[in-house]
């Protein structure tokens, strides 16, 4: 029997989608409902099964949360302090020297390369290095205060200090990435616009704030949301620098995940604790959206 | 940005390509505002620069200088690394992380473009829901996913001897992110050319492996590249699966061998320095074609 061009191109298609529809079914689906279906039961590990125990696993969460000394608590109000304090940190930061980048010709490459180093290291790595950065006494940022006269700081053993200085980390380590994508937005505006408001008498602040920022705006709601998600998704940089401590005032969700669910074994507890996760990071991608499918107003 | 239509793929590699090279308006002329520029611009990069150089001065101390504060060493010397790499297994470590590296990014490179090929030049039914379901998988997290992984890794014993290798690169070995990348980049190979050869009856594994696949090169590049730098630096889900010494990934031996080092710090910066530099010599070779590769697939989301 003779198949139609038609047909046989269909059956290429399927022949070449193949392997991929399969590692999609087995490794991204399934264990997509399998979390959910595992957050709804005792999980054990072992067995690879469990009691259906229904909404018991979100239920001690939420008293777990209630508790005001738990680590749970902690890592849900710790998660949203790294997001308040590293997103705007980054995107003010990232801005400024992506405005200054925007303005050179000589040695562009070298600066753009420099800030955009750690981006490409393991975060492993650099959580030992600002650990010792930051180590009491002998650590170089306390032997700068003590040359400047200031008194020693013991940073990530201070309760109060530990989670600024991880997130401080955190904005050094990826702001590469913000700068590159605001490099690329910025180059994207026509020089015209700015022509135009020289001509007439606006100045670099005016322009600014009235042409820069606002053509920007897609943007940064962009970065904002990206980097919103991976400070949601914070974990390698708390476990190599702090485990959580001191008093659980660093501990994140994921790093709550990663002692649940594999220290203690508490599967079903550590796959509700990511459901929720996930449904935080729908819920501001979804925002991400609706903003962006808003016109820009030129 | 964000946002993207199917004629988009040429514009973002346009912009991929402007950013590597100087803004049109940048000035090189020399005004107090340019020397200001300048020194903003230095400092900021001292700040991004010191870590790594205190880490390779810290690793190239004896013991007994970290305690007197002096920023480069008096006796410089190799010490500490002869006695990291003796005690340790840094050499298989490497190994591990750079076979995994790049068996990922070559299936990868191969099983992205051939899907982003097929739902880009082909009619089928199914296309539409095919592609939107493979780009939902964007919105769950791996971290939803590693209790699922486990418990089937476990259940399959990928969690013991040489099966480690496989246990640590499945999750990783086609990813919706670049198929969303290719499909959009074969946007920019024309029809006439495959319809011709067809008549030629070429067949149609020979169609994209020899003609459509050589006019995406730089799009298949920037994929290897983020692809590459992500599996190696990957931390959690190995952390998680490699059970035996001998089958840890670099970040995940370094985390333990900081473990069995206390506050030797001499030594634990040289463990940093040996997991880093060699991709910081990597990036400063090729970092043009990277920051392009980042910004590239950055753009996409």
């Amino acid at each position: 029997m003779k198949l139609t061009l038609r047909r046989r191109q269909i059956l290429w298609a399927y022949l070449f989608l193949s392997v991929s529809l399969l590692f999609f079914i087995v490794i991204r689906w399934y264990p997509t409902l399998l979390a959910f279906n595992i957050s709804l039961r005792d999980w054990n590990i072992f067995q690879g099964t469990g009691p259906w125990v229904g909404a018991a696993n979100y239920v001690d969460i939420w008293e777990d949360f209630q508790k005001p000394r738990s680590s749970i608590r902690a890592a849900f109000w710790n998660t949203l302090r790294y997001v308040l304090l590293g997103v705007p940190m980054q995107l003010v930061l990232a801005l400024s020297v992506a405005l200054l980048l925007d303005r050179i010709r000589l040695l562009a490459g070298f600066f753009r390369a420099a800030y955009f180093v750690p981006f490409v290291t393991s975060a492993v790595a650099v959580a030992f290095v600002w650990n010792w950065l930051y180590a009491p006494q002998v650590g170089l940022l306390n032997q700068l205060l003590k040359m400047l006269g200031l008194p020693m700081q013991q940073f990530l053993r201070n309760p109060d200090l530990a989670l600024p200085s991880i997130a401080v980390v955190a904005v050094w380590r990826s702001i590469g990435f913000a700068i590159i994508i605001f490099l690329a937005g910025l180059q994207q505006i026509p020089d015209i616009y700015y022509e135009a408001a020289q001509i007439d008498g606006a100045n670099r602040w005016q322009m600014f704030w009235r042409i820069t920022l606002p053509l920007l705006n897609p943007v940064i709601v962009y970065l904002a949301v990206l980097q919103t998600i991976d400070f949601l998704r914070l974990f390698d940089l708390v476990l190599n620098m702090t485990n959580g401590g001191p008093l659980n005032r660093t501990t994140t969700v994921v790093l709550e995940v990663y002692n649940e669910g594999f220290s203690s074994y508490n599967m079903g507890y550590a796959a509700a604790l990511t459901v929720i996760l996930f449904g935080l990071i729908l819920l501001i991608t979804i925002l991400q959206l609706r903003v962006l499918s808003r016109r820009v107003e030129y | 940005m964000a946002t993207s239509t199917d004629s988009g793929a040429a514009r973002q590699l346009e912009i991929a390509e402007r950013l590597v090279s100087p803004p049109a308006h940048a000035s090189s002329r020399l005004t107090w505002g340019m020397l200001l520029t300048y020194l903003l611009l230095s400092v900021g990069a001292i700040i991004m620069a010191t870590p790594f150089i205190w880490m390779v001065l810290t690793s190239l101390k004896p013991a007994t200088e970290l305690v007197e504060f002096a920023f480069l060493p008096r006796n410089p010397t190799l010490d500490n690394y002869v006695a990291v790499l003796s005690a340790n297994d840094f050499g298989r470590w490497y190994f591990n992380s750079l076979l995994i590296a790049v068996i990922s990014t070559a299936s990868v490179a191969f099983f992205d473009s051939l899907v982003g090929y097929t739902l880009n030049k082909f009619v089928f039914p199914g296309k539409t829901i095919i592609f939107i379901g493979i780009l939902t998988t964007l919105m769950v997290p791996t971290e939803m996913l590693i209790i699922p992984w486990f418990n089937m890794s476990v259940q399959a014993g990928w969690n013991q001897g040489p099966a480690q290798y496989w246990g640590i690169v499945f999750p990783g070995v086609i990813t919706a992110v670049g198929i969303f990348l290719m499909r959009q980049f074969f946007d920019g190979v024309p029809n006439e050319l495959l319809d011709a050869a067809r008549m030629d009856g070429v067949n149609e594994f020979g169609i994209f492996w020899r003609i459509a696949l050589p006019l995406v090169k730089p799009a298949i590049a920037a994929l290897c590249i983020f692809n590459f730098i992500g599996n190696w630096n990957a931390y959690l889900w190995p952390l998680i699966i490699a059970s035996t010494r001998e089958f840890y990934t670099l970040p995940v031996g370094l985390s333990f061998f900081r473990g069995e080092t206390s506050t030797q710090w001499e030594k634990i910066m040289t463990g940093a320095s040996l997991a880093t530099v060699p991709l910081l010599i990597i990036f400063l070779l090729f970092q043009r074609q990277i920051i392009k590769g980042i910004a590239l697939t950055g753009l996409k989301g």
